[in-house]
């Protein structure tokens, strides 16, 4: 330990920090635009500059490591007038493109403008031009104008993506940021880069221009790419997932997130493949009808079955609260001991860094509450065959496009009934006898449990027909709080989906069992109360980082 | 008149001649006869109609040049709208200003003519016209998109002369 006093306050902090480190330990905010805490010290932006008793220069505080007695300002008159000097160098050759900048609103460059620069220019010559629009691999796009040159983007490749393509080349003013020739920034983590960069040189190429940040809302949720379960924001405008970026979670993901995780698990969510309202075939038709003439059509189909003519495909895709209430619909409500689920695993795909190879988001808590055979019942291979042989006759499944399977589809032809819950049309509703929508992961309440055993919350973020964005309490923009119906924003796309374990808790009640749940909450305070691994856990518990359960099978690694 | 307890008080008579009341019948009579020869201000509407001066808010509108809309779709206008009548959305273009706006609405039902839009645009793209004759039969007739707006530079050289002489 080591004690510094810090703009006159004394401070016990760790003698192997530098300033920075431990101002920030500490609160204090000290301005940089290279230094980030996840990678190598750069010292190159001159932002931090602090005075430092006894030493007749400024220094920088990212590259100073404290000393027992040391003497740090962090607002003296001299600390900012440097700071002044470099941001005026900074904005000299910096374009006026805040207004094409898809940065501006969460821009360091522009907010440090605000509070560390002197509010005008004194430039007057021409600005130095460089290539603008310059692809850097399939997901990031490059500006080379408005790069500070800070280097975060190529320490972040080099030192925790493994992909050493970036460089700069020239020099002074004219230092052009380029990928080595002949390769390409496209390894799995790419898109990381674009929150690393402090300024707008390097935007989503998926997001470029889709919206202005401040038109959307924020909801704190969970990725559902893979086991992992990276923390993150899902961003919406209008009802409508624009974008999602990674939220700090040291225990889980760090900062960051896989460039699979942002692109390909919200696009579903718009989609217009998605199911609408539940429907029933009827002369090899699916045609709409309504819940309740569904839910009941659905309970007189399920009372012509055997109970060993049943079986139940539960789901690793699904919430905690969706496969407890279904493996107590199978069991208790169906009588059926045949329940399994179907794993989903990439061996190829895994890396030390974050992605797993199971590839849905909760897996252990599916089987955790409880989505196995009970004794004496079949596994999801033996469900198989005795669909096959014709002693199975009717499956119920939980959210996982089984048909998508060669070996599954060409079995389920044979079944009498198939039942499916699912947010789009898939080669399993192709299939179905009854179709039940059930809202994505981004629409509901719920829990899941990744590799780790540790439980993370999702919230909606997107409303359906039967939810409404302010009364339900989900995160609204300014757009969101003030449309009304005759504005075209006011009126946006609703699909009409809920979440399984409500579907299957009125197709219980049909068929005569009561289930006490109102909320996925309820099903959670259940869900603590009988399964061991998750005792005492509730919602406010979970919070928004998570609480690492018992079950805990692999040791926690970021 | 006063209150004082809830009980009306008179605090001034009436003069004697305005008790009389005809006297005064007569001075407000010969007021409006005086008006009579006065110049006239009225418009014989719509035959006849006022032409604002280039300091007139109307209705905003885009400034097309080029045959382009000026506008980048940085939806600043969209922001700083006090009562949220424009709605911008942004896509790519091949030009080099590398953004525009593929959708344009205002929602003249909401629109306060406030002009707020017009400072706030960093590409004098927007700005107030001197129309100000809106009917709409209905409140989505209300909703001008991109094709009611759009309107070529030529058109409102006035104004855009006054906004950069005002500045
Ligand atoms: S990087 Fe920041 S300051 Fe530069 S144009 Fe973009 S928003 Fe503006
Ligand atoms: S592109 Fe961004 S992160 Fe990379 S050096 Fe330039 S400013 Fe820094
Ligand atoms: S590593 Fe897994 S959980 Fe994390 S972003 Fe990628 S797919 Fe999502
Ligand atoms: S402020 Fe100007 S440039 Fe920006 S969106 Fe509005 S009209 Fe277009």
């Amino acid at each position: 330990m080591a004690t510094i006093t810090i703009n006159g306050t004394e401070f016990q902090v760790d003698a192997k920090s530098t300033i920075i480190e431990a101002a920030r330990a500490n609160g204090i905010h000290i301005p940089h635009f290279c230094w980030h805490p996840k990678l190598s010290v750069s010292g190159n932006c001159r932002m931090c500059l602090v005075e430092v008793e006894q030493m007749p220069k400024l220094l920088i505080a990212c590259a100073t490591q404290v000393a027992d007695g040391m003497v740090v300002k962090t607002k003296s008159e001299r600390v900012i007038q440097a700071q002044k000097a470099v941001m005026e160098f900074l904005l000299i050759n910096h374009p006026l493109d805040c207004p094409i900048c898809d940065e501006a609103g969460e821009c360091k460059l522009q907010e440090y403008a605000y509070q560390y620069s002197v509010g005008y220019s004194r430039f007057e010559e021409d600005k130095v031009h460089k290539p603008k629009r310059v692809p850097l691999g399939p997901n990031v796009m490059l500006d080379v104008e408005r790069c500070i040159m800070c280097s975060r983007c190529i320490r972040f490749s080099e030192e925790i993506a493994k992909q050493p393509v970036l460089t700069f080349t020239q020099r002074g003013t004219h230092v052009v940021l380029t990928t080595f020739p002949g390769s390409e920034l496209d390894n799995p983590y790419s898109m990381n880069v674009i929150e690393l960069c402090p300024v707008g040189a390097l935007t989503s190429r998926d997001f470029r221009f889709k919206a202005r940040v401040w038109e959307m809302a924020a909801t704190e949720s969970v990725c559902n790419g893979c086991a992992r379960g990276c923390n993150m924001n899902i961003w919406t405008r209008n009802n409508e997932i624009l974008r999602l970026t990674p939220r700090q979670n040291e225990e889980v993901n760090s900062s960051w997130m896989c460039d699979y995780g942002r692109l390909e698990t919200f696009k579903h969510v718009n989609a217009s493949e998605r199911l609408s309202g539940p429907s029933v075939r009827v002369d090899r038709e699916l045609r709409s009808i309504g819940w309740e003439e569904t839910v009941s059509e659905l309970a007189s189909e399920l009372r012509g079955f055997r109970k060993n003519e049943i079986a139940g495909i539960g789901s690793a895709y699904a919430t905690n609260e969706d496969n407890f209430v279904f493996q107590r619909f199978i069991k208790e409500v169906l009588g059926s001991k045949h329940l399994d689920l179907l794993p989903h695993v990439i061996e190829q795909v895994e890396d030390d860094l974050l992605i797993k190879a199971d590839r849905t988001p909760n897996s252990l808590g599916a089987r955790n509450v409880g989505i196995e055979p009970s004794s004496g019942g079949l596994s999801a291979s033996g469900i198989r065959n005795a669909i096959n042989d014709g002693s199975i006759r009717a499956l119920y499944v939980l959210e996982d496009d089984i048909a998508a399977d060669p070996e599954w589809h060409s079995v389920l032809q044979k079944l009498r009934l198939l039942v499916v819950h699912s947010a789009v049309q898939n080669a399993t509703t192709a299939l179905a006898h009854v179709v039940l929508p059930a809202s994505t992961y981004a629409e509901k309440h719920g829990t899941i449990t990744n590799f780790q055993g540790r439980v993370q919350r999702l919230q909606p973020a997107v409303a359906t027909s039967e939810t409404d964005r302010r009364m339900d309490g989900l995160a609204a923009s300014r757009w969101d709080k003030f449309s009304s119906k005759n504005d075209r924003w006011g009126r946006p796309v609703k699909f009409d989906a809920r979440p399984s374990w409500r579907i299957l808790v009125s197709v219980a009640a049909a068929l005569g069992t009561r289930m006490k749940y109102n909320t996925a909450e309820d099903v959670f305070g259940e869900i603590a109360n009988v399964v061991p691994v998750y005792r005492g856990m509730s919602f406010a518990r979970i919070g928004s980082k998570g609480v690492l359960s018992k079950s805990s099978p692999v040791p926690v690694k970021t | 008149m006063g209150r004082d307890n809830g009980k009306m008080i008179r605090t001034k008579d009436l003069t004697f001649w305005q008790k009389l009341y005809l006297p005064e019948v007569f001075k407000g009579l010969s007021l409006t006869l005086s008006q009579m020869f006065k110049p006239k201000f009225t418009y014989m509407y719509p035959e006849e109609r006022f032409q604002p001066p280039s300091s007139f808010r109307g209705r905003p509108i885009l400034v097309e040049e080029n045959g382009v809309e000026r506008c980048v779709a940085c939806g600043l206008c969209s922001r700083v709208c006090p009562a949220l009548a424009i709605e911008v959305q942004a896509s790519e273009t091949e030009l080099e200003k590398e953004r525009y706006p593929v959708r344009f609405e205002i929602n003249m039902v909401r629109c306060i003519f406030c002009g707020f839009c017009e400072e706030v645009c960093p590409e004098e793209a927007i700005i107030m016209s001197k129309e100000y004759e809106l009917v709409f039969s209905s409140q989505e007739e209300a909703i001008f998109g991109k094709e009611r707006l759009l309107t070529p530079a030529e058109q409102v050289r006035e104004r855009l002369e006054f906004l950069r002489n005002s500045r």
